[in-house]
């Protein structure tokens, strides 16, 4: 049987394709209803429902949301909710469409978020090359504020809430929370040692919630069905819905909104159209560039967040898979991925400012023909630097996760494809090239 | 020296001064077509700053040029989903074409998040996906005779004016 989409999240988007972002299309599709519901609740009553649909992170940790929220102490003011949209993992798309297409339910979800916190100034820090996103979103907070759903004395319930967007200006590492919360305070996008978590001392030292858009953007869902209802979708601990960046050689590349649980294989043929090009699938990256990779052998693996990372050592990520066909040189792949990773490290840790280096240096000779028997073992050992062990979920000598991010691909290089990088160096050359 | 257009709305948005910097530095570089060192200092005067510490920021960042740029940035992917949808070819294309023209600045970019309409440009931070060569080249004659309108420099200002 083919599997179909569950549609919370893009509802609305999907449902009205033409004009899912303005206002007129938002208030006939229930638009601010749930924060008008949430808005009656009691704000820890709020947080039991998002507690009770088991709402994880959307982002890439999938740390679980309500317990992200309980760390915030209690009777410490001001205390601020930060919208990560600084989606610049590669191959993931999904915050560029929700903020584009459905700016106001995203605006609706950080009031519902706010008023369950006690939060009164939020922030969305969108990723700089998103023109049109941060328009859109402007747009939807004046709008939203023009009619009294937020701003001051939000719907009539004397609760007041401000809202800034703030445009990035092109850094990947600012998607790492810690990261962003310098460049919002208007400084280098370069991580901070935990603890203190962002929850203790965030933005301006203050007790801080940073959330991904998707997260956020699933608010008005959970509080629409209730969180029990939400949270009887999916697999174990893997709860509801959430979409998928499907691309690379598939016939339609796209975003999916699934429940969690169907398989890599439903995705990528039920949804994805298939595998475009020779087959089989020579591999694919189940979670972003930041994941180790799998191949077709695995195509049956359900999309569950802990299953993948504890059987099979790779995440759902930020739920981008990537499919490759029997024409993509994996090396090539791994020297792409190297050379976003050395050209984004932040250069606070030496680990990775050097390791992302050399692993594009080497991967660099073995792909253009200068390879030598011994760099397989070399790019093994300038991982180890960084992510000691080399194993999933890993460990680190960095502050932030982008250096053993960076060694994901050549450890499936050494898992999957010792004998591509073994012809490579043989033959001097790429055979795909 | 003229104000820094809307520094007053943008500093109200924010409980602390400094982190105006960001929206400050994209409104110089709208105004002038990139960010020069007498405005990183009327940064830094605005906001209480030295104007190394304005640089420190604002060289962290890749939107942020400290050269004079074509009135039209063209930033092509090539990052996996793009490469392997002929993403390298068109930057390689882009570029050759454009490499004398004043008016174009061609760059090689990361994955910008549009991987289901590969391979993928930017002209002045708009969206164009499904490019080959050929129709990229169209669309940036395009923007250059008028019959496009581009974003600014920096992207904010959307074709027909601040809604």
């Amino acid at each position: 049987m083919t599997a179909t989409e569950t549609r919370i999240v893009t509802k609305r988007l999907r449902e009205r394709p033409d004009d899912s972002w303005t206002l007129a299309a938002v208030q006939q599709t229930g638009g601010y209803d749930a924060l008008r519901k949430a808005l009656s609740m009691e704000p820890a009553a709020i947080a039991e429902e998002v507690k009770a649909s088991g709402l994880r992170g959307r982002g890439g940790a999938g740390f679980p949301t309500a317990t992200k929220w309980s760390f915030l102490p209690a009777g410490i003011e001001p205390r601020y909710l930060v919208v990560n949209s600084d989606e610049a993992e590669p191959s993931t798309f999904k915050d560029r469409m929700l903020i584009e297409r459905d700016p106001h339910q995203l605006v609706e979800g950080i009031a519902i978020a706010s008023f369950a916190l006690g939060v009164h100034h939020a922030f969305v820090y969108v990723r700089g090359e998103f023109a049109l996103g941060a328009e859109r979103l402007t747009k939807a907070v004046a709008e939203a504020r023009a009619d009294g759903l937020v701003g001051p004395d939000m719907c009539g319930s004397g609760f007041d809430l401000d809202i800034t967007i703030h445009r990035g200006a092109g850094a990947y590492i600012c998607g790492e929370e810690t990261a962003l919360l310098n460049s919002l305070e208007g400084d280098r996008g370069m991580p901070r040692i935990r603890p203190p978590f962002p929850a203790i001392a965030g933005l301006y030292a203050k007790p801080t919630v940073v959330n991904n858009v998707e997260t956020i953007s699933t608010l008005p869902g959970i509080i629409t069905m209730g969180g029990e209802a939400y949270g009887a979708l999916g697999v174990e601990r893997s709860r509801g819905s959430r979409i998928f960046s499907l691309s690379g050689n598939v016939n339609r590349p796209g975003n999916y909104e699934l429940e969690l649980g169907l398989t890599f294989r439903q995705l990528i043929d039920d949804f994805g159209g298939g595998l475009k090009g020779p087959g089989p699938v020579k591999f694919f990256i189940p979670g972003g560039a930041s994941s180790q990779w799998l191949t077709d052998e695995h195509l049956d693996v359900p999309l569950d967040m802990d299953l993948v990372t504890q059987k099979y050592g790779v995440m759902l990520g930020s739920g981008a898979v990537m499919v490759y066909n029997q024409d993509v040189c994996p090396v090539r792949v791994a020297l792409r991925l190297a050379k976003f990773f050395a050209h984004e490290s932040c250069g606070k840790c030496t680990p990775c400012r050097e390791g992302t280096g050399w692993i594009q240096k080497v991967l660099y000779r073995i792909e253009h023909g200068e390879g030598r028997d011994t760099d397989l073992d070399l790019l093994l050992d300038v991982g180890d630097n960084i992510s000691p062990g080399l194993n999933a979920p890993f460990t680190q000598t960095t502050i932030c996760p982008l250096g053993p991010s960076a060694v994901s691909a050549v450890v499936s290089l050494n898992k999957f494809f010792r004998d591509d990088v073994a012809r490579h160096v043989k033959e001097g050359a790429c055979r795909a090239a | 020296m003229s104000p820094i257009p809307g520094a007053d709305d943008i500093l109200a948005r924010y409980p602390v001064k400094r982190s105006a910097l960001m929206p400050l530095l994209h409104a110089v570089q709208e105004r002038d077509g990139y960010v020069t060192e007498a405005a990183m200092e009327e940064v830094a005067e605005q906001i209480g700053l030295t104007s190394a510490e304005v640089l420190g920021v604002c060289s962290f960042y890749s939107m942020f040029k400290r050269t004079p740029q074509g009135k039209l940035l063209v930033s092509v992917c090539t990052s996996v989903s793009c490469m392997v949808n002929g993403g390298e070819e068109l930057h390689a294309a882009l570029r050759e074409r454009y490499a004398d023209d004043p008016e174009v600045t061609v760059e090689e970019v990361e994955c910008l998040a549009a991987d289901d309409g590969a391979p993928v440009m930017q002209v002045n931070y708009g969206f164009h996906e499904r490019m080959t060569p050929e129709t990229a080249e169209r669309i940036v004659e395009d923007y250059k005779a008028g019959r496009l309108t581009p974003r600014s420099i920096s992207g904010t200002t959307p074709p027909g004016g601040t809604p």
